[in-house]
């Protein structure tokens, strides 16, 4: 037995990764690492096109070339051509074309598959592509939005007779309460913002091995996702291959963000073809693949309309959103604008809202869930129309928001969307964010600049942002036509020798979870950190979970980690009260250490317990051997994290060149478990949605070539284009779990691009700028700024 | 990255290199830093039989003081431009531009002479080596000759370099007493390429500007001088106003590409505002 060391509480302690060193050297098995004896290489030949019949297509001449095994089009395929599944039909009559792996005579976006090879080696299938013959005769494309639903627009499915997917109403009031509302406004605001579509351009490409040599015959694929579970679920139902002979494993992921939250046309064809040919398939994608085939995010076009009094109290708010599904659907894309339909109203109070959605295709690549999946997009645009309604109203705008937003003592309240947020100190957060940014003399600042006609002007940008996370409960979830549940799965297993396995259902792809979750069973158990491995990503060794997305893994994920433990414990006092010959109620619980109240001379460590439980020995009648225990957990509710950001941003008016002065942002998550990785998700979220904000935009010409193809095109920003963030945050746990935790994977991301944007129009505003189209690019910002000057004469 | 089938020799001499290139025929192409070829090969927008490797020839490494001028070796790569305490007291310019190549893994194996030779119009070094008047020594079966950086640049991705010839070193000649440089790069991201680059170099005398040579990036299919720019300099009192107003005619003579990061008025209007930036930092107005 070990010595046991004094349990120190690990919760809320900022501990270095465990996993960061084999992360960050790649001693670790990544997808594209895994080398299989005797498997073929599969390289899929892409439609250049944005719209077009293949009116020819021969795979034979590719089966010329060295090493090749095999080619397929959609005719060779037949049968294994399995259609990618969307899980999400948000309307009864949703318009759900087919969208088959391998292209059948039309290619519908630039990235479409069209044939694929197989041969020896990556290479010789790359060079075999080029003996496919194809030929196109192009169709009218449509690429926007409004043209996409107006009588007469080129049809991406021309057999569905529209482009329109569905249209989606909320009323929580009811029809006619939104203007009765506005009736008594004095001021109503109203704005088209157009929320651009982004690539989630994480670091790993896409990569997939399907194997059917598992050892008791089961078909192991090994793939580059965020979503192991649903992923065996999904490829057993499009494939056949029977779900109990299908093993998932998401080895080390590098980065998702929603992008790898999907099931993929290459992990079909991968899977399909293995199990026919019975050799192993892999297929690592290109970064030019992944540009145009990874499924991309954003993408609405956002009538907003807001009404208020004159002295700036909200009275309705109404969203009309058209939302860009691309050429087809996937997992979950028709949904994504739903999760922000609820967002709208953010911690604001009003009477009415409004809202609806119209889904709509376009000969562009799929969209899907992109990190903040909805979010982002809501708080955009309210954040925005809050500085607009600000400005009109003459007021300042964080008084604006003051004067409307939920107060501390008002939680738990239910908002005008019908969501009931748990519980949030919003003037505290801002409070804090105030201090620290100087926010006062940044004003003084931006008048003397403004006074001096200085080239350079200065702005600040407010976001005081929720959101929703931690998808569930599988009730609500099923209300909104949602296909799967909202629940989590943990296992813990305290080993013989007092180590401990921790199998979760939640699937890690650079989140920290492996340090996080033993955090929370180190707490649980009084085990150390150390002593505890975290299990994930292989449906073979944590059979049960939801995966990782959403901002959930530890809202719900973390719930489970605690029962589970618990479980263990309750369990272990049984043991070691029988063994220390008193009552399980005389046994305290401390550090790791079950003792006999009154007589602390009577001790049992939980580590020597799991050795009990092991020989089995002398167990209580009738308790099972092991100390184990599992524990599914589907949630109460969501949770609400919240937090206010502020931008001080330095426009160059000669050129256009907006530059980040500082940043400040206070966010309350709740109980943090490790306020380092916390951190670091604010950071990272920050970057992306700064990205969004000045950077990043995916760019179609109107025959849908994809313009912004390549990594020197489509501009992700690296470390020095962005500031040294300060980050602080408050703590207001939640009261929808008993870990009192809330989600921080999208917070940076959602909150940080309205606060950007409204900073560069606050700079901008003498001049008569009202808006600024994201991204605010220079030459974009020197337009915008002529235009005004010019509107201003 | 998958590219085509190649052949691959690393030759020790220039001679080597030239009879390998050569040999290889019409297909063959030199790599030195490869930080432009290959991602090239890896599109497959360029399938070279043979692949001539000239990153280890001593001849064309490092950098030499020839008193009145400085000669640097072709597969000199940008990091090792930029350190070096001969460019960065004589050519400064140079080392100022090169700091703002990409990032650091590119400018640790990317070489001067590849991105001369490449003649890519928006890279930094070809307006440098025009604002100087460098001279460029270049190898090939019939031997060594020189070409002045103004005959240089020939057209998009073209250069004087002919298909079986090797760019061996450059010769810049050193600016003498009183004047000033100044690189000034506008990018869109830190390490993006330049949507408008301006190399200055300034001779002020008595608070006037006396000289001025100015080379433009990515303003025309080649690097170009703002010779307009120039004249209206000489002359000028080395302030701020009076540089903004030489500045004006920066996009005279200039053949602006539109792209995603600038069409060409906006490209036009950062040629003004940019020239107007760097002249002044040259000139310390
Ligand atoms: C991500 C990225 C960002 C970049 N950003 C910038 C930037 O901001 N500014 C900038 O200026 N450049 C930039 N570059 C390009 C960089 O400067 C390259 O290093 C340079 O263009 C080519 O040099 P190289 O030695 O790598 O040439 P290679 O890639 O080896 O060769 C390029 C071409 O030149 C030819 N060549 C090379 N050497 C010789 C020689 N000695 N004689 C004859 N022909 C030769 C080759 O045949 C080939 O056609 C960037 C590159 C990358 C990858």
């Amino acid at each position: 037995m070990t010595e046991l060391a004094d349990h120190v509480a690990a919760i809320g302690r900022p501990l270095k990764r465990k996993e960061d060193a084999r992360l960050l050297t790649g001693k670790t098995q990544w997808t594209d690492n895994i080398q299989l004896a005797g498997a073929l290489h599969m390289a899929i030949l892409r439609s250049p096109m944005g719209h077009a019949k293949i009116t020819k297509l021969d795979v034979s001449g590719a089966l010329k070339y060295p090493g090749v095994e095999a080619a397929y089009g959609a005719d060779e395929l037949g049968d294994l051509n399995g259609s990618v599944p969307c899980v999400w039909p948000v309307t009864d009559d949703m318009v759900a074309p087919d969208f088959p792996a391998l292209a059948k005579g039309e290619v519908r976006h630039m990235g479409d598959c069209v044939a694929l090879v197989l041969a020896g080696t990556a290479a010789q299938a790359a060079d075999a592509l080029e003996g496919i013959v194809v030929e196109y005769s192009a169709l009218p494309a449509v690429i926007d939005m409004d043209d996409a639903i107006k009588d007469g627009s080129p049809l991406v499915h021309s057999d569905k007779g529209t482009n329109k997917c569905y249209t989606y109403k909320l009323q929580p009031q009811g029809d006619g309460a939104y203007e009765a509302a506005k009736a008594k406004a004095d001021v109503v605001v109203k704005r088209r913002f157009v929320n651009q579509r982004l690539i989630p351009a994480f670091m790993e490409p896409r990569a997939v091995v399907a194997s059917p040599m598992g050892t008791s015959g089961e078909l192991t694929i090994w793939s580059a996702t965020q979503v192991p579970h649903v992923l065996r679920v999904l490829l057993a139902l499009v494939t056949g291959v029977s779900e109990n002979k299908l093993r998932v494993v998401a080895p080390d992921v590098g980065g998702g963000f929603g992008g790898k939250l999907q099931c993929y046309r290459e992990e079909i064809l991968c899977v399909a073809l293995a199990n026919k040919l019975g050799r192993p398939i892999k297929w690592t994608e290109t970064r030019s693949e992944d540009m145009m085939a990874t499924h991309h995010g954003r993408d609405q076009l956002q009538d907003i309309e807001i009404a208020a009094t004159k002295d700036g109290k909200l009275l309705g708010l109404k969203v009309d959103l058209i939302a860009n599904m691309g050429a087809y659907l996937q997992i979950i894309t028709p949904g994504i604008p739903l999760l922000g339909m609820f967002m709208y109203p953010a911690i604001y109070k009003m009477d009415a809202y409004d809202f609806s959605c119209i889904g709509v295709f376009t000969n562009t690549t799929p969209t899907d869930a992109y990190r903040g999946a909805g979010r982002p997009e809501s708080t955009y645009a309210i954040e925005r129309i809050m500085d607009e309604l600000a400005n009109e109203l003459g007021m300042e705008p964080m008084e604006l928001r003051k004067k409307n937003w939920i107060k501390h003592e008002e939680f738990p309240y239910t908002t005008v969307a019908g969501l009931t947020y748990d519980s949030g100190n919003y003037e505290a957060a801002t409070d804090k964010a105030m201090a620290l940014f100087k926010y006062d003399e940044l004003r003084k600042e931006q008048v003397a600049r403004r006074a001096s006609g200085d080239k350079v002007q200065l702005g600040i940008g407010i976001s005081t942002f929720t959101e929703m996370c931690g998808l569930a409960p599988s009730r609500t979830l099923g209300a909104l036509k949602y296909v799967a549940g909202g629940w989590e799965h943990c296992t813990i297993r305290v080993l013989p020798t007092g180590k401990v396995e921790l199998v979760t259902g939640t699937s890690p792809h650079g989140q920290g979870h492996e340090t996080a979750w033993s955090q929370i069973a180190s707490d649980t158990l009084g085990i150390p950190v150390d002593d505890i491995e975290v299990i994930h990503g292989d449906t073979r060794t944590s059979p049960y979970g939801m995966d990782t997305y959403g901002s959930r893994s530890l809202a719900v994920g973390g719930q489970a980690i605690l029962r589970a433990g618990e479980k263990v414990v309750e369990k272990a006092r049984l043991i070691a009260a029988h063994q220390l010959e008193c009552s399980a109620n005389d046994l305290e619980f401390d550090n790791g250490v079950f003792r006999v109240k009154g007589d602390p001379s009577k001790e049992k460590a939980i580590q020597a317990v799991a050795f009990e439980a092991f020989s089995a020995h002398d167990l209580p009648d009738g308790l099972e051997p092991t100390l184990q225990a599992e524990s599914t957990v589907d949630p109460q509710d969501f949770s609400y994290p919240h937090g206010t950001h502020l931008c001080a941003m330095e426009v160059d008016t000669e050129t256009g060149k907006s530059t980040i002065r500082s940043y400040v942002c206070v966010d309350d998550i709740g109980i943090q478990i490790n306020p380092l990785i916390v951190e670091g998700q604010v950071h990272g979220g920050l970057a992306q949605g700064i990205a969004q904000a000045l950077y990043e935009g995916a760019v179609y010409d109107s025959d849908g070539q994809l313009l912004t193809a390549s990594l020197a095109d489509y501009l992700v920003p690296g470390a020095p284009d962005l500031p040294s963030f300060v980050t602080d945050h408050t703590v207001t746990p939640s009261t929808t779990n008993p870990l009192g935790t809330k989600g921080v994977g999208e917070a940076g991301a959602i909150a940080s691009t309205p606060a950007v944007i409204n900073a560069i129009v606050d700079a901008l505003r003498p001049y008569g700028v009202n808006d600024v189209p994201m991204p605010a690019l220079p030459m974009t910002v020197w337009r915008t700024l002529n235009a005004a000057r010019q509107g201003g004469k | 990255m998958i590219p085509s089938k190649f052949d691959y020799v690393r030759p020790n001499s220039v001679d080597e290199a030239v009879a390998a290139l050569k040999a290889g025929g019409e297909d063959s192409k030199v790599i030195t830093g490869g930080q432009s070829m290959l991602p090239l090969l890896r599109l497959r927008l360029a399938a070279p039989s043979v692949l001539v490797d000239c990153a280890r020839i001593d001849e064309m490494k490092g950098v030499k003081d020839n008193g009145d001028s400085v000669t640097i070796g072709a597969a000199t790569t940008h990091w090792d431009v930029l350190h070096n305490d001969i460019v960065k007291t004589h050519v400064k310019l140079l080392a100022d531009a090169t700091a703002t190549v990409a990032d650091p893994q590119v400018r640790h194996r990317g070489t001067f002479g590849g991105a001369l030779a490449h003649g890519d119009p928006a890279g930094d070094l070809p307006a440098v080596v025009l604002a100087l008047d460098a001279t460029m020594e270049i190898a090939g079966a019939k031997g060594r000759r020189q070409v002045a950086a103004k005959d240089f640049f020939v057209d998009y991705f073209t250069t004087a370099v002919g298909p079986d010839e090797i760019l061996v070193s450059i010769t810049i000649p050193k600016l003498g007493k009183g004047w000033g440089t100044c690189y000034e790069k506008f990018n869109r991201t830190a390490s993006g390429w330049a949507v408008v680059g301006v190399a200055a170099a300034v001779k002020v005398e008595g608070g006037k500007i006396t000289d001025a040579r100015i080379g433009l990036t990515n303003c025309a299919a080649v690097p170009v001088r703002a010779s307009s720019v120039e004249s209206a300099l000489k002359g000028a009192s080395a302030s701020a106003a009076e540089i903004e107003v030489a500045s004006q005619s920066a996009a005279e003579g200039t053949r602006a590409t539109s792209d995603l990061a600038a069409d060409k008025e906006y490209r036009e209007h950062l040629m003004r505002v940019i020239t107007a930036r760097a002249v002044s930092c040259a000139a310390g107005a």
